[in-house]
């Protein structure tokens, strides 16, 4: 039995829920091996085989992969599948994308957003926001898997001492192209990595507010910044900031929530933070119910208090 | 040129499901079904591009039970031209429903289908790309800003970090993202027009398709409760509480 683990990285480096889902695989049992399909993607490659746990890295490096398109991705797992029992990618905008794909060329169902190995044939995974977690077995000879980051602890990135294979690019396929990216930059820490994140909601009333109001206390924090769709819908901050089902599923040390009333949705991407910490002037707002600390009060007085006194 | 619009019944948004009592499953019994808010999104994105004239027809198709019509006289209400339902009372999951829509692209040769990113149900984010797979398409997931120009269609999407800009080649797929467009209410006229409209039906037998499942649902459990904690009376001490007590600053 052997794990290939599908590396999400910018070519240079592995993103850091690739770790999180070498941990999935070591939990699974067996090898584990793991696919960096990028172009001129040889320190990321390098990465990977220095992550403990890893005893091999499949090097596929090409123009085809310089943009990480998942169709050519896809392509390049399946033609290193046949060695494999479990296919596993993270459950990120990247592997959302690639991960069905593979299983569809494979004929193979997918087992989405495991937060849990059972064995190697049964897993856990939330379904319904959340609100419930479902046990489900696969009966199919090769498993493909979406991990959530957050549920398995992050793999040491030193310290293993694997080998890096090149293997045959795949051709580019032809069926899309890359032409821009818009990243939002930022020197805090990434949302889904963070230890602490400050969090905004409708509550604040303006983007303008939402930067006044949060920022410094980011910044006393060293937080990362996210918002309720509510937020982000309303133009207050990019997409990349939504917290929640359909947005980051998220479970820092300490969740600090600002004028977020807290739907199900919502509570969905944050509810496995270690401390949630609520500020809202509504006393029966939902997010009361999750949070270990609430504090019932004008967001706009509350905050600058909260800043000075930390 | 035609798009297939797959759209899926659902346990209504608002709804919080419990897990059944025996864990087999949860309790969907008399509770409030819709159509899932990102089939509903494309829908909307749908009627945009024929309302554009960049498409010629709307087709929505729905998997499931024989309630399924009414969520596909939804999507017509909101504007589908007409509807396809492949109705079975099996459980149907995302690869399954991948090789049913397959099929029905195969007869309708539509060169865009438009489905939601996921399901709030299963939360599976599967079946687009699946089927883009299984058709050999390309694919543009989490749409937030779609522009078809000829034999081409430039997606903006959303991802981790911020946004990408792809083009792919039609036909294709795309999945849609919340912020894609605001879709609109039907109105009673066209709810009343959406009855007269053609719905075919279809069974997963005449599409010489296997819908077993593959995946066995063993168990479903209650989440690990939260415990509700504790007001603080001011900030000073929410400060000594995440000091002292929580020491996570």
């Amino acid at each position: 039995m052997a794990n290939l683990v599908i590396a999400e990285h910018d070519h240079g480096s592995l993103k850091a829920a690739t770790l999180n889902v070498i941990s999935a695989a070591i939990a699974i049992g067996g090898d584990v091996h793991v696919l960096v399909a990028g172009h001129n993607a040889g320190a990321a490659a390098a990465a990977a085989a220095q992550v403990a746990g890893v005893s091999k890295v499949l090097l596929a490096d090409s123009e085809a992969h310089a943009h990480l398109l998942p169709e050519n991705a896809a392509a390049q797992v399946v033609a290193v599948a046949a060695a494999y029992s479990h296919i596993l990618a993270p459950a990120t905008a990247y592997g959302k994308g690639v991960a069905p794909r593979v299983a569809a060329l494979l004929d193979k169902a997918q087992i989405s957003d495991i937060i849990k190995v059972v064995d190697a044939d049964t897993f856990v995974r939330p379904i319904y926001a959340g609100n419930a977690y479902a046990t489900v077995k696969s009966a199919d000879s090769v498993k493909v898997i979406t991990v959530r980051g957050t549920a398995f602890a992050a793999a040491a990135p030193s310290g293993g001492s694997g080998t890096v294979e090149t293997v045959t690019s795949v051709a580019d396929c032809g069926l899309s192209s890359f032409v821009s990216a818009e990243i939002t930059k930022s020197e805090r820490p990434e949302l889904t990595a963070a230890k602490i994140i400050v969090s905004g909601g409708r509550g604040l009333g303006s983007g303008e507010k939402y930067r006044d109001v949060l920022t410094p206390l980011a910044d006393k924090l060293n937080a990362a910044m996210g918002a309720s769709r509510a937020a982000v819908d309303a133009g207050f901050v990019p997409n990349d900031y939504q917290v929640g089902q359909t947005g980051k599923i998220v479970a820092p040390d300490l969740y600090i929530a600002v004028g977020i009333s807290g739907a199900i949705q919502h509570l969905a991407g944050m509810k496995d933070s270690k401390v949630i910490v609520a500020i809202n002037k509504d006393p029966d707002a939902p997010i009361f119910g999750v949070a270990d600390y609430g504090l019932v009060g004008d967001l706009f007085e509350v905050v600058p208090q909260l800043v000075a006194a930390l | 040129m035609k798009i297939l619009v797959p759209v899926k019944r659902v346990v209504d948004y608002n709804v919080k499901v419990r897990v059944k009592p025996d864990n087999t499953g949860v309790d969907i019994a008399n509770v409030k079904m819709s159509m899932n808010p990102f089939c509903e999104i494309a829908v909307e994105e749908a009627v945009r591009l024929r309302e554009k004239s960049v498409a010629t027809e709307v087709i929505a198709v729905s998997a499931g039970v024989v309630q399924c019509q009414e969520t596909l006289r939804n999507a017509m209400a909101i504007g589908a031209d007409r509807g396809i339902l492949i109705e079975t009372d099996v459980e149907l999951q995302p690869l399954a429903i991948a090789k049913l829509l397959k099929a029905i692209v195969d007869k309708e040769q539509p060169r865009l289908v438009i489905l939601g990113k996921q399901a709030i149900d299963d939360d599976a984010n599967q079946t687009g790309q699946m089927l883009a797979a299984l058709l050999g398409w390309g694919q543009a997931t989490f749409a937030s800003k779609v522009e078809v120009a000829g034999d081409v269609a430039t997606v903006t999407r959303e991802i981790d970090g911020g946004a990408e800009t792809v083009a792919i080649k039609l036909p294709a797929i795309i999945t849609t993202d919340l912020r894609l467009n605001e879709p609109r209410y039907a109105t009673l006229p066209n709810i009343m027009k959406a009855k007269k409209k053609q719905l075919d039906i279809f069974k997963p037998a005449d599409l010489a398709v296997d819908v077993a499942p593959r995946l066995t649902t063993l168990r479903v459990d209650e989440p690990p409760k939260r415990q509700g904690g504790v007001k603080v009376a001011d900030v000073a001490a929410l400060v000594d509480k995440l000091k002292n007590e929580a020491k996570v600053i």
